[in-house]
Formats: C-alpha cells, sequence, structure tokens
C-alpha cells in the first residue's frame, strides 16, 4: 500500500521511516504562478503608479495578464492538496498562525484590487460598447446577449462625462498603489511559507520572502515581455495580410515602433530585478557556507554534489548569466529580449525546484538523502494531479482565460480607437 | 518622476501596505494554560532498556489501524551502530515493525551494509514517536485548524477537516507525521488518546516486554514517570527547535537527534 | 453619490455571501478553545471523536484479563523470564475475544522469537546480554515452538 509521494521517493541511507518528498511538482508551480501574477502587476504599477510613460502599452497588457493569471495561482495548491474539495475551508476556518490561512485573504483582496482596477481602466469602454449594442437596429441573439453582459459589467455607472473619467483614472492609481504592496505581500508570504518552516534547514531563512518577491517580480517581467512580443508578431501578420483602410487594420512601422520601444525598456527593468534577485541568492548560499550550521554537511552534499547540475548550470548559468550577458549585449533586438526572457522564465522555474524539491532532498536525520523522481507516465490519480497532465492543465489555462478576457476587456483597446 | 509625485506614490503605497499588515493583529494567540490542571501527559523512553524487537511498532500499527504494509508509522525504533573510528550507521527497516533480526544496517538505496562486529564501539536502539511538543509547530502551521493541542497534552488530527496540504508534515522536525493511506489525511501519533481517557496506557507501552517506555501525568508528584522526569538526568530530542518535546528519554546519545 | 464606489458595493455583497455560506458550512462548535488560537483553534467535538475510537489492546497488569479464563496458561508463563511478555504480543489484540475466539490467531512464527533472539553483537546493549542465536545457523527454516516451550522457557528442551 504506497503512501502519499512514496510512487516518486528514493530514500537512500538513513531516513526516517515518515519522510518522503511530499511536496512535488504542483508545490514547484504554485509559487511560479503567483510570481508571474505578483511580477504583471508590479509592471503594470511602474506605468500607473509611478509614471513611467514609456510603458503605457505593455502596462495594460500586463494588468489584464495578471488577471489572467490569477485563478492559476490557486490550481497548483487545489491540484496538490489530498483533500482537494475540502479547500475552501482555508476560507471558511482560516488559521491565521498558518502562512497558507493567509492565502485566502490575500489572495480575495488582491483579486478584487486587480478587478476593481480593470474595472475603472475599461468603463468607459464598457458604456460605449453597451451604447453601441443598444442602439443597434437588428440585434441578433449574441448582440443581445453581450450587450447585457456590458451592461452589467458597467454596475450601472454609465456616467463618462469628462469629470467621471477624470476621477476614474484617479482612482486606478490609488488602485495600483495599493496593489503594490499586496501584490508583494501576496508573493512575499508564498516565500514565508518556506521561510518559516524551522524543521527544514534549507528553506528557513528570513530572506526566503524577499528571495521570493524578486525572483517574481523577474518572471513576470519576463514573461509579460515574452507574451507581448508574441502577441506584437501576431499583430504584425496581420497587419501585413489586410489593406490599408479595411477594418482593423494597423500600420505597421507604428506596430513594430511601440513594440521595439516597450520592449527594450522592459527589458532594462527585467536587468534591475535581476541583479537584486541573484544578488539575495547568493547571499543566502554564503551565509550558509560560512556559518555552517549542523544541517550544512547535508545542505552541502545536497547543493554541490547531489544537485549541483539542477542549481550551477540549469539555474545559474543558462537561468540567470546566459540571459543577462544576452540582455547586457549592446544593441539589443526584440529577438534577442524575448530569447532571453524564456532562459529567465527557464531559470526562476528552476530555482522554485531547487527549493522546493531541493529542500526535501535531505533527511531531518541529516544522515539520509530522498531523490524524487518526476511520474512521466501518469499511472493514478495522484500521477495524474501531481504529473504532466497537471502540471499542463496550470500551464495553459491562463493563455486560455487571457483570450476569454481579451473579449470583455481588449488589451489593445488605444490603437484601435486612434484608427476609428 | 517629480520628486512631490514620487512622495505621493510611496504615500499610497504604505498605506496600501497598511490593510495586509492588519490581519496580523489576529495572529496574537490568547495565552491560556491547560484548563485540566490536574492532567499533562507526558512519555518517557529509556534508551538503554530497548533490545528493538519492535513489538511496540506492531502493537501501534495493530491498535491505531494503520495499514501493516504502509511504509509509514506513528511509532518506530531507530538503530545506531558507531564504529572505533566514530563513523555512525543508522537505519530503520521497515519502521521496524518486525524488529531488529540482522546485523546488516538496510540504507534504502545504498543498500545493505555490514559492519564488522570487531569495528563497533556500541550499538543501541532508540525508540520514537511523536513528542507532543508544548509549543508544536504543526499545529501553529495548519491553516484550517484541523491539528490541535488537547488541554491534557497530546496532539490530534480531525479527520473530517484536514485538506491535506502537507504543511504541518513539513514542519514536524521530528518526521513524526505522515499522510494516511486510507484517509488522505495527515495523521500522527495521538498517545493513544483513546486508551488514555479510558485509564489505560498506550498501546506501545503496554507491549513493551522490557518497560523502555512510559507514560505519565506530570501533575501527579507520585508518578514514576514525573519523578524520573523532575529527579533524573534526562534529554530531549532536537531541544534547539524550541518545540519544548513532551517525550523525554534517558540515556540519549550524540548521534540521535 | 460617487460612481467610483461602485466596485466596493459588489465587494460587500461578495463577503456578505461568503459569511452567510460560513455560517452554515462550519460546525457549531468550530473555535477557539482552551489552548489558545495559535494551538487550540479547532472542532471542539473532535476530541470526543477520538476518544471513542476503538481499543484492541487491553495489556492488563499481571495479565489479569487473560488470566480469568486462562489460569493455568499465564501461571506458568508468570513463572518464566517470558512473564515481562504481554500475552497479547503473541496472541495478538484481545478486542473481541472471547466473543469471538477464532479471531486470535497466534504468531508462533519463527520471525517473532528472532525478534528479541537474534543475536547484535552491540557492546551495551541490552539485546547483547540477552540469550540469542544466529538465525543463519541455528537450525534454519525450524519453527522455534518445535523445541522450545514459549511459555515456559526453562521446562528444558524436548
Amino acid at each position: 500500500m504506497l503512501v502519499h509521494g512514496e510512487i516518486w521517493t528514493t530514500k537512500e541511507y538513513f531516513v526516517y521511516p515518515n519522510e518522503y518528498v511530499t511536496w512535488a511538482i504542483q508545490i514547484v508551480m504554485y509559487p511560479y504562478m503567483t510570481g508571474l501574477v505578483a511580477g504583471a502587476f508590479v509592471l503594470s504599477s511602474l506605468y500607473h503608479v509611478f509614471g513611467v510613460k514609456q510603458l503605457k502599452d505593455i502596462a495594460r497588457f500586463a494588468l489584464v495578464f495578471s488577471f489572467a493569471l490569477l485563478p492559476v495561482a490557486m490550481m497548483p495548491l487545489m491540484l496538490h492538496l489530498q483533500q482537494p474539495f475540502r479547500g475552501i475551508e482555508v476560507m471558511m476556518t482560516p488559521h491565521f498562525t498558518s502562512a497558507i490561512a493567509a492565502f485566502g485573504i490575500v489572495f480575495s483582496t488582491y483579486a478584487t484590487i486587480v478587478a476593481t482596477e480593470i474595472w475603472f481602466v475599461y468603463r468607459k469602454y464598457f458604456v460605449e460598447t453597451a451604447t453601441a449594442l443598444k442602439n443597434k437596429p437588428d440585434k441578433g441573439m449574441i448582440d443581445s446577449i453581450r450587450q447585457l453582459i456590458f451592461s452589467a459589467l458597467t454596475l450601472g455607472a454609465w456616467d463618462i462625462s469628462h469629470e467621471a473619467l477624470e476621477k476614474d483614472h484617479k482612482a486606478i492609481s490609488i488602485m495600483a498603489g495599493i496593489g503594490i504592496p499586496v501584490a508583494c505581500f501576496l508573493h512575499g508570504y508564498a516565500g514565508f511559507i518556506f521561510g518559516s518552516v524551522k524543521a527544514n534547514a534549507l528553506w528557513m531563512t528570513p530572506l526566503m520572502p524577499v528571495i521570493f518577491i524578486m525572483s517574481a517580480v523577474v518572471s513576470g517581467i519576463a514573461l509579460c515581455l515574452l507574451v507581448y512580443t508574441v502577441v506584437m508578431e501576431m499583430r504584425k501578420r496581420m497587419a501585413k495580410l489586410k489593406k490599408p483602410g479595411s477594418y482593423g487594420y494597423q500600420d505597421l512601422k507604428h506596430i513594430r515602433g511601440v513594440e521595439d520601444h516597450e520592449v527594450k525598456l522592459t527589458a532594462k527593468f527585467l536587468m534591475i530585478f535581476m541583479i537584486l534577485a541573484i544578488t539575495l541568492e547568493l547571499l543566502d548560499l554564503v551565509f550558509r557556507g560560512y556559518t555552517a550550521m549542523k544541517s550544512w554537511d547535508a545542505l552541502r552534499a545536497v547543493i554541490y554534489q547531489r544537485d549541483a547540475f539542477k542549481v550551477f548550470v540549469l539555474q545559474y548559468t543558462i537561468g540567470n548569466v546566459l540571459p543577462f550577458i544576452m540582455l547586457l549585449w549592446p544593441r539589443i533586438t526584440v529577438k534577442r529580449a524575448a530569447i532571453a526572457s524564456v532562459f529567465v522564465l527557464f531559470g526562476v522555474f528552476m530555482m522554485r525546484w531547487n527549493v522546493v524539491i531541493g529542500g526535501q532532498a535531505f533527511s531531518s536525520t541529516f544522515h539520509g538523502f530522498m531523490e524524487y523522481h518526476f511520474p512521466w507516465v501518469p499511472v493514478n490519480a495522484e500521477t495524474f494531479k501531481e504529473g504532466w497532465p497537471g502540471v499542463l492543465m496550470v500551464a495553459v489555462t491562463p493563455f486560455i482565460l487571457f483570450f476569454i478576457l481579451n473579449k470583455f476587456v481588449p488589451v489593445f483597446l488605444v490603437e484601435k480607437e486612434k484608427e476609428v | 518622476m517629480e520628486r512631490r509625485d514620487f512622495i505621493k506614490s510611496a504615500i499610497v503605497v504604505v498605506a496600501g501596505a497598511a490593510v495586509p499588515m492588519s490581519a496580523l493583529e489576529l495572529m496574537n494567540p490568547k495565552d491560556v494554560l491547560a484548563a485540566n490542571p490536574n492532567l499533562k501527559w507526558a512519555f518517557l523512553v529509556d534508551t538503554t532498556k530497548c533490545v528493538g524487537c519492535g513489538m511496540c511498532v506492531k502493537a501501534c500499527k495493530t491498535e491505531n489501524d494503520i495499514p501493516w504494509t504502509a511504509n509509514v508509522s506513528r511509532t518506530w525504533v531507530e538503530r545506531y551502530v558507531v564504529t572505533k573510528e566514530g563513523k555512525v550507521w543508522a537505519d530503520c527497516p521497515k519502521q521496524a515493525r518486525d524488529g531488529f533480526t540482522s546485523p546488516l544496517l538496510d540504507e534504502n538505496a545504498a543498500g545493505k551494509i555490514s559492519v564488522d562486529p570487531n569495528d563497533i564501539a556500541k550499538g543501541f536502539f532508540v525508540p520514537k514517536l511523536c513528542n507532543q511538543c508544548d509549543n508544536p509547530p504543526c499545529a501553529q502551521v495548519c491553516p484550517v485548524g484541523a491539528t490541535y493541542k488537547t488541554p491534557d497534552g497530546p496532539i490530534l488530527v480531525d479527520r473530517t477537516w484536514c485538506i491535506g496540504c502537507g504543511y504541518c508534515i513539513q514542519s514536524c522536525p521530528y518526521g513524526a507525521r505522515f499522510f494516511h493511506p486510507i484517509y488522505h489525511v495527515a495523521d500522527k501519533c495521538t498517545w493513544c488518546y483513546h486508551r488514555l481517557h479510558h485509564g489505560m496506557k498506550t498501546a506501545c507501552v503496554g507491549a513493551c516486554p522490557f518497560g523502555a517506555r512510559q507514560i505519565g501525568n506530570l501533575r501527579d508528584p507520585n508518578d514514576p514517570v514525573t519523578l524520573a522526569v523532575l529527579d533524573g538526568r534526562i534529554g530531549v530530542l532536537k531541544s534547539y527547535f524550541g518545540t519544548k518535546p513532551q517525550a523525554f528519554y534517558i540515556g540519549l546519545s550524540k548521534e540521535v537527534d | 453619490m460617487s460612481h467610483v464606489w461602485r466596485p466596493l458595493w459588489v465587494v460587500i455583497v461578495l463577503v456578505a455571501g461568503v459569511l452567510t455560506f460560513r455560517h452554515f458550512y462550519v460546525p457549531k462548535d468550530f473555535g477557539i478553545q482552551e489552548q489558545g488560537y495559535m494551538y487550540g483553534f479547532h472542532r471542539l467535538s473532535n476530541e470526543q471523536d477520538w476518544i471513542n475510537f476503538p481499543i484492541s489492546y487491553k495489556f492488563s497488569k499481571d495479565d489479569s484479563y487473560c488470566q480469568q479464563c486462562h489460569p493455568g496458561h499465564v501461571k506458568s508463563l508468570l513463572a518464566s523470564p517470558h512473564a515481562i511478555i504481554p500475552c497479547e504480543d503473541c496472541h495478538g489484540p484481545a478486542l473481541n475475544h472471547p466473543d469471538n475466539p477464532p479471531k486470535l490467531q497466534i504468531d508462533k512464527r519463527r520471525a517473532l522469537c528472532l525478534r528479541c533472539h537474534a543475536n547484535l553483537p552491540y557492546p551495551g546493549a541490552g539485546r547483547n546480554v540477552m540469550p540469542g542465536i544466529d538465525p543463519l545457523t541455528h537450525n534454519p527454516g525450524q519453527e522455534c515452538v518445535e523445541c522450545h516451550n514459549p511459555h515456559n522457557v526453562m521446562e528444558g528442551l524436548q
């Protein structure tokens, strides 16, 4: 009879009998996804709060994308639970001495803030669309439903006079301002979940929440940069196909100019946060070696021997050093920045992996080790949830949600207005 | 950006931070003493008496309905073999449910290790179980209030309320917790809470022929466990975690933790 | 009132909905109990749930429970060095016994005896002091009870 985690755990030397790798791939995905959410939001706030005007185009995109990522931050947690249907209890009987219980509250607060900000950003669009649909002469079924949805989305606030819109703008910057600390809190406590586990020698450090926030911002910006580039490339293709003057036509030069500008500036912010993240991570590593507490022998064996390839080659070299050089190299191009972003995303994923799986790679006895074998073939519910199918579900959902959301809150609204 | 704008933005940020911080106020726990001042359970393990027969593990699994073949157990026995060069070997084959019947050490994937009897400086057995800590990190980190400390000591898990997140399992420094393979919730030693409440000793204490395990009431000054804890030289496991374990050990060696 | 407060109304309605749901979902005796919020936040009746857990082993002092029906066996056991071993260690838990006698299955396997009597050469350990054999050389494949009487080990080999 297998217990949870036994199927993918190999023990070596003396390990407590009840120890297994109980936190597997979904717990790697969880801080990764929340990190992307927080990072995307911080990127959008750079424009809304700190007035980095040049980021206007990517800011709106990052905001909506952050909202699309939100439900997905919750998914890995649900999928790793042994009792997924009881997950709601985190909201019903929250025990705030637990970092996980903060999840329900911070998550809902954050979701509310992002939704509110989006509402203020798109209220004018909602009103205009609903009004246009109302005045449309022969409406079909779909148009009637759309009119109903957009009317509901206005929440009954139909006033789009100049003064009203001014108020909206003020509200946006306030919501974005509140949003930054909450976004950091959302991800900082994900770091706290690990950093506060005193039983785990690798996790326990007060630096953990800060390291998590920094790497979160890094991964969030990188993902936004990457998806933004892909979307812009698609728009370029579309622009090539359409004739000037036809519906939805956009000037190719204009798109290229906007893309070039936004990507290059975003890449600069990416580098700043990468420096912060790597500095903190190295500080943590150096400190552990220098203080050499009781756990150090076991930790050293994991970091420098057993997981050395994952830590120093995959995470630091491919995930940090390589993209950093690519971004730093003169005459950066959109393509190079996008490829560097892929490496950065991979590097942050490996960092999550090395923290979550690496933290369970040694036994609390400090006399033994545990190795995690990713279940490539799902053979039961456990390996389905915490194997390929579960991971793909988590990875694909934000893009599906983004596609659906884009139908109601079009990300590239501004340019379209200009053409009309 | 104007300096004024920056200050304005900064104020907005700080004000925003104050909202989630207010949640911290709720974290202050009520510092309430145990309601029943007459009952406070404590466990005493005399490692010098243990011979590694594993009868305690067998009795525990049977009494508490932990599947015999599942590779988890609420209690277990560890074997330590220290060579004359100071090399420490330790193992715990099948949680010691079948006892220790072979001189070969079971080092899991590293195989069976044979130590030359002439090289052995000392060898001994250490029974382990939940320490029912006074500051239990497992109860502290449960996000839904499914695990808790009872007024008389033992920490229990509500099987109808546990969501199975595994946070308590990660937070226990002693490896006392695991997922129950049938109920799919966190499970742990309860010091046979049901037996204690019917005036009986725990199953492991009852099954031990050598008196290596004892349980007693710290509030009773004449209880042999209380006397041993108060007067004897005893140790606890991993005291540096500040968990205040309530399982006390006689004859702990530096190799054990 | 300004339209900017509209999202707040939505939030208030949602929170009210969650609180209403919570009222019906959470058991009435769930709350902060005697140990305080950090360690004592739980459903109170769960303590009773655990107290009601079925008892399997009797483990009575001097095996008085078993003695009621099997005085002879207990007497001979108590006179031997095996007196320290409770009946139920080898005979299994007395749950539902004597109501359902066949339920008790006596473990007569060699492996049971080896738990104590397979010699392990550890200086200073109690195990080393006990009479022990090397299971690989001492009549391998034979059950111990074919020669030794577990109730009266001093009886002499058969």
